[in-house]
């Protein structure tokens, strides 16, 4: 059996509790919600939290409310079950829904949250591995060794210091940004609700990240992610394609999300397009979103945008698919999402 | 939570390495003190002796840990036997009725859908979850439900050809197959 290190388990039962115990813990200890992402990562010793925070008990975490008309509001800890099946997530927001049911299987998304999915550790096939092939390897920069994941950016000693694998001169780790939830709520223009020891704070779901494959996420260590907030559906057109090898089950190697909502004469009235899988954050796309605003539907608008968001792109070497394919493939799903919301004007 | 003279609470002081559990394993109560870094799959096959319950690449990549948690399937091999508090769990071993196979695994063995057998557990109760909820799926609705469990030899057709043949006789339980 590939068992679970010890830990020492904490388990609040209000979200200010949780809060506390993440900042009295410090920063070895770690909040688990669903554990989709935790534990294998535990098992593989890529994390070694000395305390677990479970996020399970905590009722704040859960439930769905509002509607389109107002908005939604998603506790964190709803699962991506609950999430994707839920009736005005289908009807209104179909982009999210269909991000949601593109990650992993439905066995694994009874268990995971969509806080967690927002938080989604970065994926790189020089860390996504068993424990004796990053040790043969000879480690790497996100998981130096199998003591010292790094949970702050001073908790790394220089000595520790292992290169990044994919560009060993560089300073930073380049592990992937692939949370599939991201992209689509960034389009949707969702924000995120954070609690923390000092209080709470709304932002845009784009600002929750930084672009290090490390550092990946723009929040302290006893910050957790609340609720996710959703503006009302108002006429939002929204979808997602993702890219991968095998559609049951992967993660993505590139996913585009796009919303937008057309006027009364038919022209793209606002538009949002976010990327994912091509860099160590998702991405928004505003320059290529802001060629769609005021304009009709034509297939030379949407070959417009997919080039702008072909052009900017550059994924690396570090997931799999060739990256040169994978940045083809931005332009090519741009394309395709386009056309699907925008329908047979936008058809080449 | 307890608080300190300070009003700050404590939790470091409070953090647990083990935790009594009650949980309810195929209709049978058990009273468990565990290690909190024990999961419901070690639980179930090492301290129940349930081996019904596969273990595969246990970082839920596999599906063959699945077992059902208030009926939803679940893998064993992510969740803490601590977290399980008070929940009811489903395994292989409690699919039969007083010696009676249940009418997956009758199908199962009909149909052949089974070749090495170390998915079978995971398979059924999936199955059985999906059968509870929609209890004439379609072919993309068994094979959406299944996706999560990985077999690698039967290549899946008998599986879901015998999921169908279920549900077809849990529909109509006097009807000959």
């Amino acid at each position: 059996m590939l068992r679970l290190p010890r830990f020492q388990y904490v388990r609040p039962s209000s979200l200010r509790e949780a809060v506390s115990a993440l900042a009295d813990c410090g920063p070895q200890a770690m909040p688990v919600a669903g554990g989709t992402d935790v534990y294998p990562k535990m098992k593989r010793r890529q994390f070694l939290p000395r305390y677990l925070v479970s996020l399970q008990g905590v009722p704040e975490l859960k439930g769905i409310r509002g509607d389109e008309r107002a908005g939604l509001v998603i506790g964190a800890g709803c699962t991506l079950t609950e999430v994707a099946s839920h009736p005005v997530v289908r009807r209104f927001y179909p982009g999210l829904a269909k991000a949601i049911e593109s990650i992993s299987t439905p066995v694994l998304r009874n268990m995971g949250t969509i806080g967690g999915n927002l938080c989604l550790d970065t994926r790189c096939n020089y860390y996504d591995q068993t424990l004796p092939w990053r040790a043969a390897l000879g480690w790497c920069m996100k998981a130096p060794d199998p003591g010292g994941w790094p949970m702050a950016p001073e908790a790394a000693p220089a000595e520790n210091q292992v290169p990044c694998r994919v560009a060993p001169g560089s300073p930073r780790c380049w592990a992937v940004a692939s949370s599939d939830g991201a992209p689509a709520l960034m389009a949707l223009g969702a924000q995120a609700r954070l609690v923390g020891p000092r209080g709470e704070r709304v932002v845009p779901v784009g600002e929750l990240y930084r672009d290090d494959g490390m550092f990946f996420l723009e929040k302290s260590q006893a910050e957790l992610v609340a609720e996710v907030l959703l503006p009302p559906a108002d006429g939002t057109r929204s979808t997602y394609w993702k890219l991968r090898r095998r559609g049951a089950f992967d993660f993505p190697v590139l996913g585009v999300a796009v919303a937008l909502s057309l006027d009364t004469d038919g022209r793209v009235a606002w538009a949002r397009l976010a990327v994912t899988g091509v860099a160590s954050r998702p991405l928004l796309m505003d320059e290529a979103a802001r060629l769609l605003v005021g304009q009709k539907p034509s297939p030379e608008l949407v070959e417009a945008v997919a080039q702008a968001v072909y052009l900017p792109v550059r994924p690396l070497d570090n997931t799999d698919f060739a990256h040169y394919y994978r940045k083809r493939m931005a332009g090519v799903y741009v394309r395709r999402a386009l056309q699907e919301l925008l329908g047979p004007a936008a058809a080449a | 939570m307890a608080a300190d003279l300070t009003g700050r609470s404590n939790t470091v002081a409070e953090a647990t390495t083990k935790a009594p559990v009650r949980l309810l394993v195929n209709g049978q109560p058990y009273e468990l003190l565990v290690p909190v870094h024990r999961t419901l799959l070690e639980t179930l096959r090492e301290d129940l002796q349930l081996t019904g319950t596969k273990h595969g690449c246990e970082v839920g990549e596999c599906g063959m840990c699945t077992v059902l948690l208030d009926g939803e399937p679940v893998l064993s091999c992510l969740t803490l036997t601590v977290e399980v508090e008070g929940r009811t769990v489903t395994t292989v071993e409690g699919l039969e009725r007083g010696g009676e196979l249940h009418p997956l695994q009758k199908a199962f063995a009909q149909m052949g859908a089974t070749q090495c057998g170390y998915c079978t557990p995971a398979m059924l109760l999936t199955a059985k979850s999906l059968l509870d909820r929609s209890p004439s799926p379609s072919e993309d609705e068994i094979r959406e439900a299944l996706s999560g469990v990985l077999c690698r030899c039967t290549g899946y057709i008998k599986i879901i050809a015998a999921v169908e043949m279920a549900a077809r006789q849990m529909g109509a339980p006097d009807s000959v197959a």
